[in-house]
C-alpha cells in the first residue's frame, strides 16, 4: 500500500489520548462532577471513541458511564444519492427520557450526520439535554451545528478527506488528511477506509 | 446495493443479495420490536402504490405497516375498485398511474407474469407480492429470515416443503431461495400436488411424510390452496389429513430444537393441526413478524440504494 499515503498525519496516538483525557475532565467539569449521563457513539468510529472516552472517565471519576451506540443510516437525508450504507442496528440499552447525553463522533463536518443522530436519538425518548463530542471539527457547516468538545480543530479543503483511525477497530490510531481522490483509490485498492 | 433493481422472482437473487436483505431486516428488528416510535424516516417523500388484484389480508396489511415505518406515502389499489374491472387493460392502468409519478409498485395478481408486464409500463421500482403459481418472493425473504433467526445460518440446514407444490407460488420461491443459501431442500407431496420436474429446482421429491420428518430442521406446510384448484386432486380433507397433516403424532417425530413453518392462513385441520399450530415447535407468529421487517428491508434497499 506504500503508494497510498494520506498528506499529513495531524494527530498520532499520543495526541489523540491526551485529547480524550482533556475530554474526560471538560464533560466531568461541565456536568459539575455528577456522572449522571450517558454516552452515545455514532456508529463506527464514534462508538470506538465513546468506549475510550469511557475508559478515562472511569479512571478520573471511579464511575464509567454507560455507553449506547446510534445507527443513523435510516436517518440520512442523502438516501437515493449514495449507495445504501452497512448497518449495524443502533443499541440504546438505557431510557433516554430526561437523561444528559454526550454523543460522540469522530470528526464533525457538514452538520448533517449530527442532525440525522439527534433525530435518531428523539424516537428513543426526549433526552433532558443532548451535548456534542469530536475527535476533529473540520469546518465547512452546511447546518447550526458546533461542538461542545473538541479534540482538535483541523482547518480543511473540501477537497480533502479527513480520516479517524482506532485501534482495535483500525490497524493504528491517527488523524490523516488525505486527498479524496488518493483515498478512494486507497480503498479500492483494499486498503483500509 | 442489490444486484436487481426490481424483486420479481427468487432466481434472480444471489446469496449476497439475500443476506443484504436479511441483515437490513435484523437492524430494523429493535426499532419495530422493542421502541415505542416504530418508525423510522428512511423513504420520506417517496411514494407506494399497493396494487393488489387478488384479495390477501396479509400480506397486504405487512405491506402497508412496512411503508408506514418507513415512512413512505402509500396507495392502495384494489381489485373490486379498480378501473381494471370496468375493462380497463393493465397497462393502461399502469401508465395511468405513473403519470402520477410515483416511485415503487408493490403487486399482487392472480396472472402469473403481471409484475413483468408493470415493468415494461413504467419507471418504477416494481415488487411482486405474489402472481399466480409463479412467485412470491418477499414470503421466501420472510421465511428464510425466520429460519436464520432460529439456527443463525442457512447452510447445510435440511427443510421440508410439504403439500401443495404444484399450486404454490411459495414453494416455488422459497426452494431455489433456500437452495441458494446452501439448505438442502425435499418437497413431500401427494403425487397429484408433486412438482413435474423438482430438480429444476434441485430438489429430492418424495410421499412419504414419515420417512422424511425426522431427518429435518425445518417442516414447512404449504397451505392447501382450495381456491387455486382446478376438479379434485385430494379424495377428501380427512384423508389428507391423515397422509399429509402435521398432527401431534408426526410433530414428535421431529429432531429436538426442529420448527415448524406455515405461511398461512391456516386450514386448521387440514394440513396442520392446531396442537401443532400453537405449540413451541411452531414459528408461524415469528414469521408475520419478520414479514413487516423483511419487506422494510427490500423496499429500503431497493429505493434508498438508487443511483
Amino acid at each position: 500500500m506504500a503508494q497510498f499515503e494520506p498528506k499529513a498525519t495531524i494527530m498520532d496516538e499520543a495526541a489523540m489520548n491526551r485529547a480524550i483525557t482533556r475530554i474526560a475532565h471538560e464533560v466531568l467539569e461541565h456536568n459539575e462532577g455528577s456522572t449522571d449521563f450517558v454516552l452515545v457513539g455514532i456508529i463506527r468510529r464514534g462508538e470506538v471513541l465513546a468506549r475510550k472516552l469511557a475508559d478515562e472517565i472511569e479512571k478520573v471519576d471511579g464511575v464509567r458511564p454507560q455507553i449506547g451506540t446510534l445507527d443513523i443510516s435510516f436517518y440520512r437525508d442523502d438516501i437515493g444519492k449514495r449507495v445504501a450504507p452497512v448497518l449495524q442496528g443502533s443499541h440504546i440499552p438505557f431510557d433516554i427520557d430526561d437523561t444528559e447525553v454526550v454523543l460522540v463522533d469522530d470528526v464533525l463536518y457538514t452538520g448533517r450526520t449530527i442532525r440525522a443522530a439527534l433525530d435518531a436519538l428523539m424516537d428513543y425518548g426526549r433526552p433532558r439535554r443532548v451535548q456534542l463530542a469530536v475527535m476533529v471539527d473540520r469546518g465547512h457547516r452546511e447546518l447550526p451545528i458546533r461542538a461542545d468538545y473538541v479534540g482538535k480543530n483541523v482547518p480543511s479543503s473540501r477537497e480533502e478527506d479527513v480520516r479517524v483511525y482506532v485501534e482495535p477497530d483500525d490497524d493504528h490510531s491517527a488523524v490523516e488528511i488525505w486527498d479524496s481522490a488518493t483515498h478512494k483509490a486507497a480503498i479500492q485498492a483494499g486498503g483500509q477506509c | 446495493m442489490l444486484s436487481v433493481k426490481h424483486l420479481i422472482d427468487t432466481n434472480d437473487l444471489t446469496a449476497d443479495d439475500i443476506t443484504q436483505i436479511l441483515d437490513t431486516a435484523k437492524s430494523f428488528d429493535p426499532i419495530v420490536n422493542a421502541r415505542t416510535i416504530k418508525k423510522v424516516p428512511a423513504l420520506r417523500g417517496r411514494t407506494i402504490v399497493n396494487l393488489f388484484l387478488e384479495p390477501s389480508t396479509r400480506t397486504r396489511s405487512s405491506f402497508e405497516l412496512a411503508e408506514k415505518r418507513l415512512s413512505a406515502d402509500s396507495l392502495n389499489m384494489g381489485g373490486s375498485t379498480s378501473s381494471v374491472v370496468k375493462g380497463e387493460s393493465l397497462s393502461d392502468t399502469i401508465q395511468t398511474i405513473d403519470a402520477m409519478n410515483v416511485d415503487m409498485f408493490v403487486c399482487r395478481a392472480k396472472l402469473a407474469g403481471t409484475p413483468k408486464k408493470i415493468i415494461e409500463n413504467t419507471d418504477a421500482v416494481v415488487i411482486n407480492a405474489g402472481d399466480g403459481k409463479h412467485q412470491h418472493p418477499t414470503q421466501a425473504m420472510l421465511d428464510l429470515y425466520t429460519i436464520r433467526e432460529e439456527f443463525g445460518h442457512l447452510d447445510g440446514l435440511k427443510v421440508a416443503i410439504v403439500g401443495d407444490l404444484a399450486h404454490s407460488r411459495v414453494c416455488g420461491s422459497l426452494a431455489p431461495a433456500l437452495k441458494t443459501m446452501g439448505a438442502e431442500v425435499t418437497l413431500v407431496g401427494p403425487p397429484t400436488f408433486q412438482v413435474g420436474d423438482p430438480s429444476w429446482y434441485g430438489c429430492n421429491q418424495t410421499a412419504d411424510l414419515d420417512s422424511v420428518i425426522p431427518e429435518m430442521d425445518v417442516v414447512y406446510m404449504l397451505r392447501v390452496q382450495l381456491e387455486r384448484m382446478e376438479g379434485a386432486a385430494i379424495p377428501s380433507k380427512r384423508e389428507y389429513n391423515r397422509l399429509y397433516g402435521l398432527d401431534a403424532r408426526r410433530a414428535a417425530m421431529m429432531k429436538p430444537g426442529a420448527i415448524v413453518c406455515h405461511p398461512g392462513p391456516m386450514n386448521r385441520g387440514m394440513e396442520i393441526n392446531t396442537e401443532v399450530a400453537d405449540s413451541l415447535q411452531s414459528r408461524i407468529l415469528k414469521q408475520v413478524n419478520a414479514g413487516v421487517l423483511t419487506r422494510m428491508a427490500e423496499m429500503y434497499l431497493l429505493l434508498g440504494g438508487e443511483n
